[in-house]
């Protein structure tokens, strides 16, 4: 047994060195890559998968971002959050019907009232999740209901989202805009739509300044507080019943946005957030629960391994590929590659 | 009296005299068969014989749920493990006891039905298999993440679940998918056709000569309520036992019972193992009476989420709350469909596209029973008993 102590303080410490997280996250991006190389996938369809791997990554940070931040200053796993995506995708296509339709924004295959539609989303998600956070989560936390109590509860609240857009919106695949031409054209031997360039491009804007959030004002310090350990916020007289507010508002609106860019990417149908519920996860638990910056490593790394593995493997598996990878961080890792141990 | 009523009214009388036996528990069981036939005899009496059907094969479904719906509650109710990928364990029963007795198609059929495999077995061989396999597959799902913080294990169950799903969607060659797995053999089905069993004396071939195959409902509520009383029946004496005191010791508080020597992770293991089990010989006797199954079935609002609303309905931490919750929420939703169908003319005065998706309408409905129950009332309808031992019966 004392083997065995010795051994995890040795893990342990390898761990505590600066060099070895960042390593390991390049090893977990390079094996499908080099699993697709022994496949005999070409260099330059691995270059492009790489690419829009990291596309999607960036749309799962947006998601994997404000679900961390709800996991460390709530303390629970919230499963809605992947439905509110979905909820964030529908509404914009909601106000699209009530918008005036302009001239397509060439190259892009949207217009005008796409941008209008995608700076309401924000807020109204983020209201929604707030609501959902008023009459269902908060009595909860208020009894003092066990983590596990909230997480049962944010499973409904998936369905009950669910059930209200199958119900106001069909189950079918639905287009932002039907019939627009959506050409690729090559950027450096990449095939590459504009919107995906708008989609990349928006994404770290918005990384950039939910950055200057959290490092520059008080709310984002006194939320990346919180996450760290909410005894001692409080203690510290940060007053957490209002950083879980703005917490709700910022994480939804954040997953309304990725809803909205993978419904522009894609489709939108209202199994679309539930299907990234598991990759989100892998992403929150890679880069350790309740850091932002963690789970934005942990979301380009499970993104560009989704679309990687889609080289060799039926890409109907790809949340498989998310999960195996997590499960390889739960044994190897199981407070995440940036996280703390005990976390 | 006709002999096809008086064989139907035997066979109904084994259910009944098992539901007269759980709450009036006595020591001669067999004693409740008498008014339990005669109780039979009454509902053929008074009912008319298509509602008795339909509660016939409505019993059936709910008994299937109330397997699951146990299963959960070792997993929730004694234990406190939050497992929401039940339909991961509900489908992998199913599909291994359909692949375990069906036979491998051959001639014309095979050219439109793939299966990795058909033993052509009998029943009780596929509900072992089922039962095997889930434990298998609960066992490896637990080894890595039990030790770990609780919700990682409900994330890894939903990730079990979906990609179980994905494999029997995906996999033509495993069990025909997407299509639909078809001509799942159905026990004893035999007696009704005839009867032509061949293992059959044939002196009691004209005690089942009433049976039609459309009365096979009868026959499978017998196999199927009597697996809910030996589940039942095992599962409270497995709580009262020193084993299911350390399980709830577990879920009221981890460290103390770790603190008092018992090997949390071994324990909260073997009932993650115990519960997905159950789970799979519900899948086996959900597979069993539908004959044909496909990936579509085990989608997570169906195969987990009513689940977890029936235990929860029911009482979490009790057994015959899980049964309770099982038949309620089963008469909820189905008792719902009816609902919107009546409901349609009204949908389509406020839109026309809503009368075609009403049935999402019972989505939303279960979805806010759930949310009221969580809020309002969270020990669900019976609450959990107190129970001390077996020994100590009546110590309150």
């Amino acid at each position: 047994m004392l083997g065995a102590r010795r051994w995890r303080e040795q893990v342990g410490r390898l761990w505590a060195r600066p060099w070895v997280p960042p390593l390991f996250l390049l090893f977990l991006v390079l094996l499908p890559i080099l699993l697709a190389a022994q496949q005999g996938v070409s260099p330059d369809r691995l270059l492009s998968l790489v690419i829009w791997g990291t596309m999607l990554g960036s749309i799962l940070a947006l998601g994997a971002i404000g679900l961390t931040l709800v996991y460390g200053i709530l303390r629970f796993a919230n499963f809605a959050h992947g439905d509110l995506m979905t909820l964030g995708a529908y509404l914009a296509l909601f106000m699209l019907t009530l918008l005036p339709q302009g001239p397509p924004l060439r190259p892009f295959s949207f217009s005008l009232e796409f941008l209008v539609a995608l700076g309401l989303v924000f807020p109204l998600t983020g209201l929604a999740a707030l609501l959902v956070d008023r009459f269902l989560y908060r009595p909860l936390r208020f009894r003092r209901a066990q983590p596990v109590v909230l997480a049962m509860a944010a499973f409904a609240a998936a369905f009950f989202v669910r059930s209200l857009i199958y119900l106001f919106w069909g189950p079918d695949f639905l287009f932002y805009y039907v019939g627009r031409p959506r050409p690729a054209m090559e950027v450096f031997g990449v095939l590459l739509r504009p919107d995906q360039l708008f989609i990349l491009g928006l994404a770290l804007l918005l990384v950039f300044l939910l950055y200057l959030l959290l490092e520059k004002t008080k709310l984002g310090k006194a939320m990346r507080a919180t996450a760290d350990n909410p005894d001692l916020a409080r203690t510290c007289g940060i007053p957490t019943e209002r950083v879980a507010l703005w917490t709700w508002l910022l994480g939804g609106g954040l997953a309304g946005i990725s809803g909205v860019m993978l419904g522009l990417d894609a489709q939108l149908r209202p199994e679309m957030g539930w299907f990234m519920l598991l990759p989100l996860f892998a992403a929150v638990i890679l880069g350790g629960i309740g850091n932002p910056y963690g789970a934005l490593a942990g979301a380009m790394v499970i993104g560009i391994a989704q679309q990687v593995s889609a080289s060799f493997l039926n890409p109907a598996y790809a949340p498989g590929v998310a999960f195996v990878l997590m499960i390889l961080v739960l044994l190897v890792r199981p407070q995440g590659i940036f996280g703390r141990p005990g976390g | 009296m006709e002999a096809d009523t008086l064989i139907k009214s035997a066979l109904l009388a084994l259910p009944l005299a098992f539901l007269l036996l759980s709450f009036w528990p006595g020591r001669r069981a067999l004693a409740w068969l008498a008014p339990a036939l005669l109780l039979a005899l009454l509902l053929h009496w008074v009912l008319p014989t298509g509602l008795l059907a339909y509660l016939v094969s409505f019993a059936v479904f709910a008994s299937v749920f109330a397997l699951l719906s146990l299963g959960l509650n070792v997993h929730w109710g004694y234990t406190g493990l939050f497992n929401i990928g039940i339909a991961g364990f509900f489908a992998l029963g199913a599909f291994t006891s359909a692949l375990f007795t069906t036979a491998m198609p051959s001639g014309a059929l095979a050219l439109y039905s793939q299966q990795a495999f058909g033993l052509g077995m009998p029943f009780l061989v596929g509900v072992l298999s089922a039962a095997i396999l889930s434990g298998v597959v609960a066992f490896l799902v637990g080894l890595p993440t039990l030790r770990l913080r609780e919700d990682y294990l409900a994330i890894a169950t939903i990730g079990v679940a979906e990609l179980i799903r994905l494999v029997f969607q995906n996999e033509r060659w495993l069990a025909n998918g997407p299509q639909p797995l078809r001509g799942i053999p159905r026990p004893l089905y035999c007696l009704t056709d005839g009867p032509s069993c061949d293992w059959l004396p044939t002196f009691l071939h004209p005690l089942f000569a009433g049976l039609e195959p459309r009365d096979y409902p009868y026959l499978y509520l017998v196999l199927v309520s009597a697996a809910v009383v030996l589940v039942y029946l095992a599962l409270e004496k497995a709580l009262r036992s020193p084993w299911g005191r350390v399980l709830r010791a577990i879920r009221e508080d981890e460290v103390s019972a770790a603190m008092v020597g018992k090997n949390v992770f071994a324990f909260k293991l073997e009932a993650f193992v115990v519960g997905a089990m159950i789970m799979g010989i519900g899948g086996a006797f959900y597979a069993h009476f539908l004959v044909s199954i496909d990936y579509g079935h085990f989608i997570p609002l169906f195969g987990t989420f009513l689940i977890w609303v029936m235990l929860m309905l029911g009482g979490s931490g009790n057994n015959k709350g899980a049964i309770l919750g099982a038949f309620v929420i089963w008469g909820v939703w189905t008792g719902t469909a009816f609902l919107t169908d009546t409901l349609t003319p009204f949908l389509a005065a406020i839109s026309e596209d809503l009368p075609a998706r009403s049935p999402y309408l019972r989505y939303l409905f279960i979805s806010l029973v759930f949310m009221a129950i969580l809020l309002y009332r969270p020990r669900g309808l019976l609450g959990e008993e107190k129970t001390v031992s077996q020994f100590m019966e009546n110590a309150k």
